[in-house]
């Protein structure tokens, strides 16, 4: 195990330029890596795998009807992100959290954007993420986008690019807290050196703003889960744990009095803020989907009334449509009148004639994504599919053009990551977290999501990816 | 604090008692085997009728051999109360309420079912040391406990902790006295001869109280051993002992003084069991019938629990 044998293999990555040498922000990790013998990195990776197991730091996949408890595999070799590079990163995101915010909040009000033709109407209103109940709606403090995931890769060319906006109820934030406790474990003497700087004052930040929206200091503020099967449990309870705040599933919660309360063992007690990981549609059964078993009945007319707030507001999947991600540029010259800092992936909107056209001659070339699926599921990647695969998906865009958009692929940076015996190269991408509260909270770092399966790009934790710490150095560091 | 999180909170304590007090029963049935005059047939099925599950046993394996007893009350999880499963449940009810509780305690009872699911997935464990696993369990629920009195904030949820152990150790004691009703003496000439002494001194030791009971009592005798196990005021596996805390508990829970009058049902239910057992003597018990009496308390104990349901954690309409 010798990361002088390292091979690019001609791919960006994110330790060695193209000529093989170190990247300055990487110096000190790799000195680091050639002192390590491979037994003391293999000790170091097995301690950190056990560290997992120990914290239950798991997540639930179903197979076969068969809940099984899955630790997100951990590479321990950091990913670097200079300070300059973040600098731009952390500038990019507050403008798009910001303008997106605007876009929601126009959306359901005013509608300029749509009255000024910038976006058809009809894009708008046949996206499952648009919900007509929010209509006129006024969250508390005008905020709707409080908790952003954005996921963002880096292509061939060095450049970063925003692959997708996740403004419902973005997860992973809890693994970068997590990963960064073992790492401090596993690599102390670089930590360090490099001045990482910190992650772990996340939980206070979204409490305080949690707080912020009811503008009371006494609020009583409560995560509400799905519960205890939700993919995402671990992260539901880690959050109420570190902000020391109440866990609850929909059944400990009541429309009462025209006010959401929580059932204690000494009877009724208001709920002012509600961090809800249940999706929008779940969340009141009189209102969305009746089918519903995980909401709260007539929660709606309490949050409308401003009796409650809720975090991220409801409504906010209208800007992360897939389709509407394609006009997120516009939308940041529209209401900033500024150019986007961070671009977006090319994008084909099959919606339009002309580009579907061309989707449909090139798909072999291309990525097709469902509209509103997530997690790696309803894509096709052209090159890695087969003549029939790519029939099929031309059959269903055909038949439902709104619900396909399509992208060059991107083919995503790779880093040294350890396997059984050497380092080899695997594709990342990097998802930061965003808080829009009193003011935009950019975490340094975020979630370095990585496909740990030789060749792949799909980096989801439900395809075998897994997850690396992503280290931000201050601004200035010792070389 | 929620009705569900204390709910969460009270069996998950109930549940690692329980498997401790199974780890209990198993130890002390080996000590009892090891022994026994050469010869004496080996006695498993006192120990499946200690815990009430005759019926799921018997429909699950048909009789009584050692190895089916020690894979039911260990590792069976179609055994709802076998080791395996009650720490199944604890962790999952810790899992539930994971916010509530400390790092330290969820990672214990993390490991600790994760230690006791792996032996059996190894599928070694009928050629280990089962004493030795029966000991780690134990001290693994004590360092539960433990952990517990010590990160913990002795606040509403850790009232709620405490009254589910004790509630289940109080039965639990009564059930491993009761298990010397279940064993079989070779004759009647036997009863209170050797033999029989030394099951009553397993029963001691099952309850881990040998050492406690000799600087009570000089004599071993089967009444001095009730006494100690029912009705001490001092020793904490003692039911009286047990069941007073867990009234004092509750009374925290409620918010209510010693010389308050009870407030709600679960006060009151588990204020008259500990009026009765405090005024109760020995003798008293003994002509009543031991065995008798004992399910008397479990029945009890039993209604204790449902007025605790009752009271703090069911959904009630508003």
């Amino acid at each position: 195990m010798d990361i002088r044998k390292y091979d690019t293999q001609g791919f960006y990555d994110e330790m060695f330029t193209e000529r093989g040498e170190v990247r300055p922000h990487y110096q000190c990790l790799y000195q680091r890596l050639l002192e390590l013998s491979k037994e003391e990195l293999l000790r170091r990776k097995a301690a950190a795998e056990k560290a997992l197991v120990s914290l239950g730091i798991t997540f639930n996949t179903y197979q076969h009807g068969n809940r099984e408890e899955t630790v997100l595999p951990f590479d321990i070799i950091p990913r670097i992100v200079s300070a300059k590079e973040w600098g731009q990163l952390e500038r990019g995101l507050r403008q798009r959290i910001y303008a997106l915010n605007l876009f929601v909040q126009d959306i359901y009000a005013e509608k300029k954007i749509l009255k000024d033709g910038i976006i058809e109407p009809e894009l708008i209103y046949s996206s499952p993420g648009y919900l007509k109940p929010c209509e006129g709606l006024r969250p508390p403090r005008g905020i709707w986008i409080h908790i952003c995931g954005t996921d963002l890769v880096r292509h061939q060319d060095g450049s970063f690019y925003v692959l997708e906006d996740n403004l419902r109820v973005p997860s992973g934030v809890s693994y970068v807290l997590e990963n960064r406790e073992i790492m401090k474990r596993t690599f102390p003497e670089v930590f360090e050196r490099l001045s990482v700087r910190p992650v772990s004052d996340y939980p206070m930040r979204l409490r305080s703003l949690l707080h912020y929206l009811s503008g009371q200091d006494n609020s009583n503020v409560v995560v509400l889960t799905p519960g205890i099967y939700n993919s995402a449990y671990f992260e539901h309870s880690f959050l109420a744990q570190q902000m020391g705040v109440e866990l609850v599933v929909n059944t400990d919660l009541i429309v009462h009095d025209g006010e959401v309360k929580a059932r204690t063992t000494r009877g009724l007690k208001k709920v002012d803020v509600i961090y809800r990981r249940t999706d929008d549609t779940f969340l009141d059964p009189l209102v969305f989907r009746p089918d519903s078993l995980l909401g709260i009945p007539g929660i709606f007319e309490v949050y409308r009334r401003g009796k409650v707030a809720l975090a991220n507001a409801l409504g906010t999947g209208i800007a992360d449509d897939k389709v509407i991600y394609a006009y997120v540029p516009k939308i940041i010259r529209y209401y900033l009148n500024e150019e986007p800092i961070i671009p977006n992936v090319e994008t084909y909107v099959c919606v339009n004639e002309k580009e579907c056209q061309y989707v449909l001659d090139n798909i072999e070339k291309l990525v097709v994504k469902s509209a509103n699926m997530a997690g790696g599921y309803g894509m096709l990647i052209g090159p890695h599919s087969s003549q029939a695969e790519c029939e099929k998906f031309k059959e269903l865009i055909r038949k439902n053009p709104r619900n396909y958009i399509a992208q060059p692929v991107i083919s995503l940076s790779r880093i040294p990551t350890i396997t059984e015996e050497s380092f080899e190269g695997r594709h990342v991408d990097l998802r930061p977290f965003v808080l829009y509260g009193e003011d935009i909270y950019v975490m340094p770092g975020g979630l370095t999501r990585v496909a740990l399966r030789k060749g792949s790009l799909v980096v989801n934790s439900s395809q075998g990816g897994g997850s690396k710490d992503t280290w931000v150095p201050a601004e200035t560091y010792a070389k | 604090m929620l009705s569900r999180v204390a709910n969460s909170i009270y069996w998950m304590t109930r549940y690692v008692e329980r498997a401790e007090n199974y780890a209990r029963l198993m130890h002390v049935n080996f000590n009892v085997m090891l022994d026994a005059l050469p010869g004496l047939k080996q006695q498993w099925e006192p120990l499946v009728d200690t815990t009430g599950d005759r019926e799921i046993f018997l429909n699950l394996y048909g009789h009584f051999s050692r190895d089916n007893v020690i894979k039911f009350m260990t590792f069976d999880v179609r055994n709802r109360n076998s080791i395996l499963s009650c720490l199944e449940t604890a962790r999952e009810n810790a899992r539930s309420i994971r916010e509530n509780i400390s790092t330290e305690l969820w990672e214990h009872i993390n490991e600790f079912y994760l230690f006791v699911k792996g032996i059996f997935q190894s599928n070694q464990w009928p050629f280990i040391d089962l004493i030795s696993f029966f000991n780690a369990v134990r001290k693994n629920s004590h360092m539960f406990f433990g952990i517990m009195e010590g990160t913990l904030s002795h606040s509403e949820s850790w009232h709620f902790a405490r009254t589910g152990l004790f509630l289940e150790r109080s039965d639990k004691t009564a059930r491993i006295l009761d298990m010397k009703y279940y064993i079989l003496l070779p004759s009647v000439q036997e009863v209170g001869m050797s033999l029989d002494l030394l099951q009553w001194n397993a029963i001691l030791k099952s309850a881990s109280a040998h050492e406690m009971f000799y600087k009570k009592y000089r004599q071993l005798t089967p009444l001095n051993i009730a006494d100690f196990l029912i009705l001490d005021r001092e020793f904490p596996r003692a039911i009286y002992y047990c069941v007073r805390q867990a009234r004092e508990h509750v009374g925290r829970i409620s918010g209510s003084h010693t010389w308050d009058r009870y407030t709600n049902d679960a006060e009151k239910k588990i204020g008259t069991l500990c009026s009765e057992l405090e005024y109760r003597s020995i003798q008293e018990i003994f002509s009543a019938g031991l065995h008798e009496y004992l399910d008397h308390i479990q029945r009890e104990l039993n209604l204790c629990d449902d007025a605790i349901y009752e009271t703090f954690f069911a959904a009630k309409e508003y």
